[in-house]
């Protein structure tokens, strides 16, 4: 039973049995996933929740809809547009020029969450007038987030603190030229939005679908344990063409030898790749 | 390199820093312990610290990355911007959900998080500061069966966030400054 004053602490075997359950009952595999942080969601699940481990078994195994609900809550969708604004500065800067040379652009925003890297991109290739010719894939793996990603709309808050990162990109326009205000709302302007197409891809077990000149990943492989990046980091080099880019978040770097051996380093500190062969 | 036996962990937000950095002075020059700092600071701001506090101390001052081995002999610094956990494997792991007591990285999070992972050879300072974070990781240090020092909140340059860790802590030493220094010369 549920107690509600003293929330039961899960323990890593705790754990290992709720990812063996959901691999059993639903082929979702989170045994990639770092340990630490996914407890911690979990935990913070059941808290919500107020539900103790038999509970949420329970509640994994019975309960229709609560899978959905599940992947949306231990994933972290945290993000920001132009997060990072030096990133972004040298995207333009170090990457674009290169990218100038081909007729037709396909970007991949993979773990986009609720999509302000794919519109920050978009945004970026406006600003470089490729947008024309480019199209940008936006793939999470919670629903939840691929459908807010659509609606393309942010609160004027987050607007704020995402106008201070623009600001620090160093573009000619203003970032209220991207956007359309509705009182405490903003959504990003329509050729953003018809620019990105958003739908769900799981890292973890589903695999190339197009041919990519450059893959931002960011902040989505701190998730996972070294085998599983090894896996998606293998699933991004197949889906780059020759002398295409990966960008990794700043704390993530392309550290397998086998993998690093086919890319060139653009840029060590913001972990900005080519591949080479 | 060898995987650290024991952990250190020091939590400090405003107020701090100076006493932080005469607690590593003073550590010795060998020791079978990982040292972990987290001091809350602006992630938009670079690491710049780290790098004039390893010239300083003339040893290196490493930052704490993605799924690498924690080490014996070695002072991490928790990058600013991200929480950090450890995995029971004994490798760090970094996340960026929403910041916890307004801070990211929280001194709750890595505290709960090392306690869990190392019991009774974890040991954790909490200093000054002037928020409310580090008081549950103090709570968890103890579960676990770790050592729970607090800075004395008389010695604390804001002790909002010592004092607040005494109120829930049951078993925490209080320590004065000179002898929070005298512990880290006496570092195995
Ligand atoms: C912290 S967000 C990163 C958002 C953005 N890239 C950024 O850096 O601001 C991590 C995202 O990775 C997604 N994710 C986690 N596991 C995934 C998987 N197996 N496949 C695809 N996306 C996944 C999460 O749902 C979440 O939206």
């Amino acid at each position: 039973m549920a107690k509600l004053n003293d929330p039961v602490h899960i323990t890593f075997e705790d754990l290992e049995d709720v990812v063996y359950l959901l691999k059993k009952v639903a082929d979702y595999d989170l045994s990639g996933y770092s340990k630490s942080s996914l407890k911690r969601r979990v935990q913070r699940l059941m808290d919500m929740e107020r539900m103790d481990l038999v509970d949420l078994k329970n509640a994994i195994l019975n309960v229709e809809g609560f899978f959905g609900y599940f992947i949306q809550e231990i994933t972290v969708n945290v993000t920001e547009m132009f997060r990072d604004p030096l990133f972004y500065h040298e995207l333009k800067n170090v990457v674009f020029p290169y990218l100038q040379t081909y007729p037709q652009l396909r970007i991949w925003s993979a773990g986009c969450a609720t999509g302000e890297e794919a519109y920050s991109l978009s945004i970026l290739l406006q600003e470089e007038n490729l947008l024309g010719r480019s199209f940008i894939y936006g793939t999470d793996i919670s629903q939840q987030a691929v459908n807010t990603a659509k609606k393309g709309v942010y609160t004027m808050a987050k607007i704020k603190s995402y106008t201070e990162n623009y600001n620090r990109v160093g573009l000619n326009s203003k970032f209220s030229d991207h956007y359309t205000a509705m009182y405490d709302a903003a959504i990003i302007n329509n050729e953003y939005r018809n620019s990105v197409l958003f739908s769900n891809h799981n890292l973890v077990s589903d695999n190339v679908f197009n041919e990519f000149q450059l893959i931002c990943c960011r902040n989505v492989l701190i998730y996972f344990d070294r085998e599983l990046q090894r896996r998606v980091l293998n699933v991004f080099y197949e889906s780059l063409s020759l002398f295409g880019f990966l960008c990794l978040g700043t704390k993530e770097s392309l550290y397998s030898q086998e993998i690093n051996a086919n890319f060139k380093v653009i840029n060590k500190s913001l972990n900005i790749y080519q591949k080479i062969r | 390199m060898t995987k650290a036996e024991n952990i250190i962990l020091i939590g400090g937000s405003a107020g701090s820093y100076s006493l932080i950095i005469s607690m590593l002075e003073s550590i010795p020059v060998n020791i079978s312990s990982a040292v972990i700092v987290v001091i809350h600071r602006n992630a938009k701001y670079s690491t710049q610290m780290e790098k004039s506090l390893s010239l300083k101390l003339k040893r290196p001052i490493v930052p704490a990355e993605d799924k690498v081995m924690i080490e014996n002999n070695t002072i991490y610094f928790a990058a600013p911007g991200y929480h950090l956990l450890i995995e029971p494997d004994r490798t760090f792991s970094l996340d960026i959900s929403d910041p916890v007591n307004f801070s990211r990285p929280s001194i709750d999070v890595i505290f709960e998080s090392a306690a869990e992972v190392y019991t009774n050879r974890c040991t954790a300072f909490l200093l000054s500061g002037a928020n409310n974070d580090g008081a549950y990781g103090i709570k968890r240090v103890e579960y676990f069966g770790g050592t729970s020092i607090i800075q004395d909140p008389l010695d604390a340059i804001i002790d909002t966030m010592p004092s607040s860790a005494i109120t829930t802590s049951s078993k925490a030493k209080v320590l004065k400054n000179k002898e929070i220094i005298n512990y880290f010369c006496s570092i195995k």
